[in-house]
């Protein structure tokens, strides 16, 4: 072709051509996720490790509390049970931590010996997405419609009563409502089951594809979901609100008006469009805010999720349980961070030409 | 995003006042607001000027055992027979220090940060717009425990610092893109011009323009430090002595209280005073968005 004759211009194009993906939206958010969890690993790999105690330790104290045991006995049972070596230079470790993360290997659990981390995560990952993930996709669908109707009845009543409701219920932190629920309902009303409700189904259930497992699962979801919707949809009612009245006073919305489009098509394809926008890229920082949030909620209602696990990992000190928590985690909230901008690039067109998926 | 236009009608008073009483009198249109705001003040009176009149109750009594509330005892008495109401006023100061606290050293990281890697751009601006990003990806509460569990915070200036660590991201990323479009304003531009400094452009020309914005988020602030915090304490990463909500619950948790009926008053009324005392922020933030925004305030 012409460009043979000319030895650089290849060169120069693919480069710009390589420039010009890079310049991509997708591409860089993906470059950024990879980038947020390699960070995050590093960042966790090294605060784990400075926590006070390592799981030896802990093991000893255990096995000498209730006195069976000298203190020789037990570090000698310790030492064989946990076949780690935590005398290992901390960059050597981490060397190897890094390794075995990019081969997608999360190692073996100090603690429950020859279980891979893989499994355990794997194990109570799905409890915790399906609780929140199925709570903050309700809080959002119905927060965003409330949202909407508010704004459309501004300073009528209803509005009134829909924000100071958004209020009062976004000031109460989530793990709250998970004890208002036990205090209130489950110990001084006595309308909900609380003990019979804890964990993820009831003991004696055959798992599988059965509508009794099917419906005893979600009875046992069900207070998980209340929470995680509850605690998040005052801030999409709020956040909506705001943003709808702001697009009811663009221009295009006027013209639209004056063009003499229907009220119906003007609120969905005009307002509540441009005004969801900004809402698409707060999901995952909500997503990450409630991951964070799970500790406590299967806390108290011992759901044994994502938050339940770690909590035990942390207090055990199983460095490589809470290492591939915390890696999958990320993970999760990354991807969700993702397809948050991926989808933000499909509402808003002028992204995608103008470079940079961030929003806001 | 500029603050408050003060009609200057009563020129007898100093500017401040003057504003102080329009604030007032745009607050007063809005009874949500109002009500927040005198939440507030109730609660900085409770924690910073009752515990000066009523003296801690250190004496336990154990007689007196997870008493319903009664007479003497308005809210009941906890799990060694302490009086639940002298807890509540004795217990509201470390949690609002510590709110207060963080929010401030929160807001300044964001400030600095966010307007810096605005004006300076290029490569500064992407690792820390980076950075933001991924600290906005954390999960924070998790990573929050981690950080306490060998930081041991013992004192209530070391957990707001643990507390801060984390917490300037999203605003950090609102400021930024706050002065990146005030950079361009007519009056940064003859600054620049005039040579007056990296600083001067800051801290003289581009921020008194975003003082709405900045309160807002520091009132914002304070509802995330105090979520964060109170997590914390209950679940015991906290080493505090002191007492105080948080810790309450943490008592009444570690001694099960949580199911034991007549101790229904010891775990509701921490959990009522944090609640309200978000509220009242909450409330309070919302009614300042809506005097900030012109927008929003022309009906």
């Amino acid at each position: 072709m012409v460009a043979q004759q000319f030895p650089t211009a290849p060169r120069a194009r693919r480069a710009r051509r390589i420039l010009g993906y890079w310049r991509h939206p997708i591409l860089q958010a993906v470059v950024k996720a990879i980038l947020t969890v390699f960070v995050t690993a590093s960042i966790t790999f090294f605060l784990i490790r400075l926590m006070p105690g390592n799981p030896i330790d802990i093991r000893i104290a255990d096995l000498t509390k209730d006195g069976l045991m000298t203190y020789e006995e037990a570090r000698a049972q310790a030492a064989s049970l946990f076949s780690i070596n935590l005398d290992a230079p901390l960059p050597e470790q981490y060397a190897e931590f890094l390794g075995n993360l990019a081969r997608g290997d999360l190692g073996y659990s100090f603690v429950s010996q020859g279980t891979p981390v893989t499994a355990i995560v794997l194990a109570v990952l799905p409890w915790t997405l399906l609780t929140v993930g199925t709570g903050l996709l309700l809080s959002f669908a119905a927060g965003v419609f409330l949202g909407l109707f508010a704004a459309y009845n501004r300073n009528k009543p209803i509005d009134h009563i829909l924000s100071l409701g958004g209020s009062l219920i976004s000031s109460v932190p989530n793990y709250f409502i998970a004890l208002l629920i036990i205090l209130v309902l489950g110990l001084q009303l006595r309308w909900i089951p609380i003990t019979q409700m804890r964990g993820t189904y009831s003991s004696g259930m055959q798992p599988g594809f059965s509508l009794d497992f099917i419906g005893d699962v979600l009875i046992h979801a069900s207070l998980p979901i209340t929470v995680f919707f509850l605690a998040s949809i005052g801030h999409w009612i709020l956040s909506m609100k705001s943003a709808t009245v702001n697009a009811l006073e663009e221009d295009y919305v006027n013209a639209a008006r004056a063009r003499g489009l229907s009220d119906g098509r003007i609120m969905t394809a005009y307002v509540g469009r441009n005004a969801v926008l900004p809402l698409v890229t707060q999901f995952a920082i909500t997503a990450a805010y409630a991951i964070g949030g799970s500790i406590l909620i299967e806390q108290y209602f011992t759901y044994q999720g994502v938050g339940l696990r770690l909590n035990a990992a942390i207090l055990q000190r199983d460095y490589p349980v809470m290492e591939g928590i915390f890696v999958i985690v990320t993970i999760a909230v990354v991807v969700a961070n993702l397809l948050a901008d991926v989808l933000y690039t499909k509402l808003d067109p002028r992204i995608g030409r103008a470079g940079g998926a961030t929003g806001r | 995003m500029t603050a408050i236009a003060v009609p200057r009608t009563r020129d007898t008073l100093p500017r401040p006042v003057e504003a102080a009483f329009e604030f007032l009198r745009l607050l007063s249109r809005r009874p949500s607001g109002l009500i927040g705001f005198i939440g507030i003040v109730f609660f900085l009176l409770l924690a910073f000027v009752a515990p000066v009149f009523v003296p801690p109750q250190e004496q336990s009594n154990v007689n007196e055992i997870y008493q319903t509330p009664s007479l003497q005892h308005f809210l009941g008495t906890d799990n060694s027979g302490r009086d639940v109401l002298n807890l509540i006023v004795q217990g509201g100061k470390e949690i609002l220090s510590v709110a207060i606290l963080t929010s401030g050293i929160t807001t300044l990281i964001a400030i600095t940060l966010g307007s810096f890697s605005a004006t300076l751009g290029g490569r500064v601006d992407a690792v820390l717009v980076a950075l933001a990003d991924i600290v906005l990806t954390l999960p924070t509460l998790i990573v929050l425990i981690v950080i306490s569990a060998f930081a041991r915070p013992t004192n209530f200036v070391s957990l707001a610092i643990v507390l801060s660590v984390l917490g300037w991201a999203g605003l950090m990323r609102q400021v930024r893109a706050q002065v990146l479009t005030l950079k361009e304003r007519d009056y940064v531009e003859a600054a620049r011009s005039l040579d007056l400094g990296l600083f001067h452009i800051i801290f003289r020309e581009i921020l008194p323009n975003m003082r709405s914005y900045i309160v807002i988020h520091f009132v914002q602030g304070m509802t995330g430090a105090i979520y964060a915090q109170v997590a914390l304490i209950v679940l015991g990463l906290v080493p505090f002595t002191g007492n105080n909500w948080a810790k309450m619950l943490y008592f009444a948790n570690s001694q099960g209280a949580f199911y034991f009926r007549d101790a229904f008053w010891f775990v509701f009324s921490p959990i009522l005073a944090i609640v309200l005392l978000q509220l009242s922020l909450v409330l309070f933030v919302n009614a300042l968005e809506d005097i900030f925004n012109p927008r929003l305030r022309s009906s």
